[in-house]
């Protein structure tokens, strides 16, 4: 089955590689940014939790006042913002990743089960999920985190259980019409049980769509993650997260400490912008029942 | 239309009750409330009498009809920072996020149809090209970073703006940017899709047949029509504006209701969180629901494919 699985991936890897038209700016940015969150203990200069308090503000090195030794400044405890900026890569990564894997399988799966078994399923789990969609997500997520408290983690539980009711409806709407088609109706009659109908036949035809909307969600994940962390709820100090380095660096905002407030931001929007540019692409060249969203 | 109605009414009933029961749960569930209910560095009589005020020891359900019971009267508890009332404060706060929330939609709009118009009428030429570069980076810049973005050049290097605080209308201007973009891509994707869905239909080729000058049709014909979408988008974005505004209103300490949230966090103020979600996500389904009924009426498809 694994190994199945890899060659269909494989196969699928290099016929995208040859389609017209691929992402190279989003899948390369993505791809630096995975391998220096991956290697940021080998390349970044200096730790990113403690810094030189004799080194404050200490502005690039191409402006007034920089040093090479602090290639992008440091910030308001002396701590260096480029080794802080590649470990961040590393939590937004993470943290992003889990959220919407892990919201992803829990939306598929009672997207299948709702859509599959119909009936009083199909309404539980239904009306959870429009009343999980009328909470405006980022508040939902503010609550949640202010229960749990911060942590990595708990980031990922509380992304993941807001995150997932986008798969279950879309899911369950495929589940519908793939249930009518022939081939689920044919296992039906050959004795399959409910069960290994979901897994075998309706799970493998309903992967294109997750996987879309877990690339368009990604970007969501990972922006609600720097919001999170950006109000204290999120990541918590010291650890170095995008979103926490702007709420930092507000801090220096007045007083014109610019580097602060605009590099990690626009790590932030790199990393949501290859998401989304990927994503978009996905949507059109995989499912093309998706493209209308 | 009365059973579309009704059925919809209830579904709306159905889903606060589920939103009130959420709330409820997720409270209690991940440990004892009172840690959350009780005021930091409260003692342990008085965790103790909070406990029983509060009818902990009692069972879940009867909890659960106790705490929807408080609520329909507006009493959703006092706010530990304050020692007001939460719903009063909520109330007091309405107002700011809502004349915010209006700015960001004026905003939003005044960007986001003419765009979508252009994007539509010179679909895959730089018009419609310039408009996807602007919405997908509306889309990917998280609205605080724009936010710190704007304070760092307009009032750090220009000098021109306040950078937070509220009072006059200059003091708007960069919050209503900050929160306006977001929603001003989304608006500008549904004018487009909506204007390309009514440029094909029957009665636009008739226009264009009769020999109408082609801004005449776009204006009068196509877009009237087009605008439907749009608008009811916009109402429903309206009362988001009013619910997600937590991390513009906190990067220029504008006092909404999304400052109140965070203030809520900030202090450790479980109440003022409590209740500015809770009302948050009854705003919103009771809009879902005007909008539904309201198409209802408009249009009989809707009703009699319910």
């Amino acid at each position: 089955m694994a190994t199945r699985v890899a060659t269909i991936g494989l196969s699928w890897g290099l016929s995208a590689f040859r389609m017209k038209g691929f992402p190279w700016f989003p899948v390369s940015t993505l791809l630096i940014l995975a391998l220096v969150a991956i290697f940021a203990d080998v390349i970044a200069p200096h730790s990113p939790e403690v810094g030189s308090l004799g080194a404050r503000f200490k502005p690039p090195a191409w402006q007034e006042g920089g040093t090479s030794q602090y290639i992008l400044g440091t910030d308001h405890l002396g701590r260096d913002v480029f080794s802080r900026l590649l470990f961040g890569a590393r939590v937004s990564i993470v943290v992003g990743l889990l959220a919407v894997v892990v919201a992803g399988t829990l939306g598929t799966a009672l997207g299948i089960l709702s859509g599959y078994m119909g009936k009083w399923v199909d309404q539980i789990v239904m009306r959870v999920t429009d009343t999980w969609l009328a909470l405006p997500a980022l508040t939902f997520a503010i609550f949640l985190a202010a229960i749990l408290g911060p942590s990595e983690m708990n980031i990922v539980i509380i992304l993941s259980a807001v995150y997932w009711t986008r798969y279950a409806r879309v899911i369950r709407g495929e589940v519908l019409s793939l249930k009518e088609r022939e081939f689920v109706r044919l296992a039906v009659v050959a004795g399959c049980s409910k069960w290994t109908i979901m897994k075998r036949h309706i799970l493998p035809n309903v992967l294109n769509s997750a996987i879309v909307l877990a690339s368009l969600q990604l970007g969501v994940v990972i922006v609600a993650e720097a919001s999170l962390s950006f109000l204290g709820v999120g990541v918590p100090p010291p650890k170095p997260a995008w979103g926490l380095m702007l709420a930092d660096g507000k801090k220096g905002l007045m007083a014109g400490y610019w580097w602060l407030t605009v590099l990690p931001g626009l790590c932030i929007m790199l990393m949501v912008l290859s998401a989304n540019l990927l994503g978009d692409w996905l949507r059109v060249k995989l499912d093309p029942q998706l493209r209308q969203l | 239309m009365k059973r579309f109605i009704l059925k919809r009414l209830g579904y709306s009933l159905i889903s606060l009750c589920l939103l009130a029961l959420t709330i409820f749960l997720f409270v209690r569930l991940t440990g004892d409330p009172t840690v959350l209910l009780v005021e930091p560095g409260a003692s342990r009589e008085d965790m103790a009498m909070v406990r029983q005020q509060l009818g902990l020891d009692r069972s879940l359900p009867v909890q659960f009809m106790a705490f929807v019971a408080d609520m329909l009267r507006g009493d959703f508890g006092k706010s530990f920072y304050y020692r007001t009332p939460v719903l009063e404060l909520y109330m007091s706060r309405l107002p700011s996020s809502l004349a915010l929330a209006a700015a960001a939609m004026a905003f939003s709009l005044v960007i986001g149809i003419p765009s979508g118009i252009i994007a539509a009428v010179k679909v895959g030429k730089f018009g419609d090209n310039a408009g996807k570069v602007f919405a997908l980076l509306g889309l990917s810049m998280p609205q605080f970073w724009v936010g710190l973005l704007l304070i760092l050049f307009f009032s750090v290097y220009l000098g021109w703006l306040p950078s937070s605080g509220s009072g006059t209308i200059w003091h708007l201007i960069m919050p209503a940017f900050a929160l306006g973009w977001y929603f001003a891509a989304a608006h500008m994707r549904i004018t487009r899709s909506s204007m390309l869905e009514v440029l094909g239909s029957e009665y636009v080729k008739l226009a264009r047949l009769k020999g109408l000058p082609e801004k005449r049709v776009i204006v009068k014909h196509a877009l009237k029509n087009a605008l439907i979408p749009v608008l009811t988008l916009a109402g429903i974005n309206l009362v988001l504006m009013v619910n997600v505004a937590v991390v513009v209103e906190t990067v220029f300490a504008w006092p909404g209701i999304g400052r109140l949230l965070y203030e809520g966090i900030a202090f450790r103020d479980f109440p003022v969180v409590q209740a500015t979600v809770l009302l948050g996500g009854s705003m919103i389904v009771i809009v879902n629901l005007v909008v539904d009924v309201l198409y209802a009426v408009i249009d009989p498809r809707i009703r009699l494919g319910a």
